[in-house]
């Protein structure tokens, strides 16, 4: 992986070529981990019909994951909504995140939709929009915001929220139905292949100081959280860890990247 | 687990997407607020690279995913390719946990 200002190569924000590689990577990764949700869901007494209309209409992994869990266990579904919803968290601060990118400057087809910018609101674009909410998660976050121009950032945003969206819903629907998982993801070792995409992902992050104070005191303040808090809670309280590394932006040579 | 609850469920999630992307994120047109917004990330990914590494349950632990992390560091150190890095971070994990 390259770091930031290795990527000024591609100056006209063309999408570099391992961008579409790279989300089908996680695309696969999710897809196991798909099917092993499936076989969760009909277990936990989920109808197969249920278990894909979680998968399209929640659309996040964690959550999903938990729902089921505290269901198998004959837990309450008040307190499988509030794990659930803590886990979900997080992507309205992801969101807030990929705002510049997808919604402020236009989310239409490029330049004609930027050219446009300033006029009213197309239909075309407020329905882009919606759809584009639904695939506010950690891998399209992920993958967006590691690009180094704004148009990048847009279409690795896409190419992963579809490739995400059809192995997750696919794969639940295999799992649902088969009852019988790809294999256990963990025998894989697959709950290390995430943090371990995020590792990659986030070296354009900490490119600048200001980021690696942001990303020390968010790991720091999770860490701390997570014995006193529920899942889910620690991973949103480190969005505090923007308010030392403004201090930090302040000051000359520690700017954030453009 | 009833229909209703499952679409609420689904409604939730959505909300609070479209809250960040659709809601409070166009509010950040600000520069500082803008700039809050660039650094989030940088804040969150690697906590959640910490909580899903460290954490069981509500215990911090040290087991097979610590050494698929250590693997991950190393190869992004390396400037390995992005399959790479997620390939060798999990093999190395499933062959930890095989071995112990």
């Amino acid at each position: 992986l390259k770091p930031a200002t290795e990527r000024a190569a591609y100056p006209t924000g063309a999408l570099e070529p391992s961008v579409r590689r790279d989300a089908w990577v996680l695309g696969v990764a999710v897809g196991v981990f798909g099917t092993s949700f499936g076989v969760l869901a009909t277990t936990a007494g989920l109808s197969v019909a249920q278990a894909c209309v979680m998968s399209l209409a929640v659309f996040t992994g964690a959550s999903q994951f938990a729902v089921v869990g505290i269901l198998a266990t004959g837990g309450s579904l008040a307190s499988a909504f509030s794990s659930a919803f803590l886990l979900a968290a997080r992507n309205a601060a992801y969101g807030v995140a990929l705002a510049p990118t997808l919604v402020r400057r236009g989310s239409g087809n490029g330049a004609r939709a930027r050219h446009r910018a300033g006029g009213r609101v197309a239909g075309g674009r407020l329905a882009r929009r919606l759809v584009a909410a639904q695939l506010v998660i950690d891998e399209t976050t992920a993958m967006a915001t590691a690009q180094s121009t704004p148009a990048a950032r847009e279409q690795a945003f896409w190419i992963t929220g579809i490739a995400v969206f059809l192995c997750w819903n696919i794969s639940t629907a295999i799992g649902a139905v088969a009852g019988d998982a790809i294999g256990n993801p963990e025998a894989f070792g697959l709950d290390a292949a995430f943090p371990a995409g995020y590792v990659a992902l986030s070296v354009p992050h900490v490119a600048s100081r200001a980021g690696r104070v942001a990303a020390a005191t968010g790991v720091a303040i999770a860490l701390f959280l997570v014995p006193f808090t529920p899942a889910g809670v620690p991973i949103v309280a480190a969005a505090v860890g923007v308010v030392p590394a403004l201090f930090v932006a302040r000051r000359p040579g520690g700017g954030v990247e453009p | 687990m009833t229909w209703p609850a499952l679409l609420a469920l689904g409604a939730a999630a959505y909300g609070l997407k479209a809250l960040g992307l659709l809601v409070l994120g166009p509010r950040t047109a600000g520069g500082r607020l803008l700039q809050m917004a660039g650094l989030l990330p940088a804040a969150l990914l690697p906590a959640l690279v910490a909580v899903n590494t460290f954490a069981e349950d509500r215990q911090l632990v040290l087991d097979a995913r610590a050494v698929g992390l250590v693997v991950a560091l190393i190869a992004t150190w390396l400037r390995a390719p992005f399959v790479v890095v997620v390939v060798s971070a999990a093999a190395t994990t499933a062959l930890v946990r095989l071995v112990a």
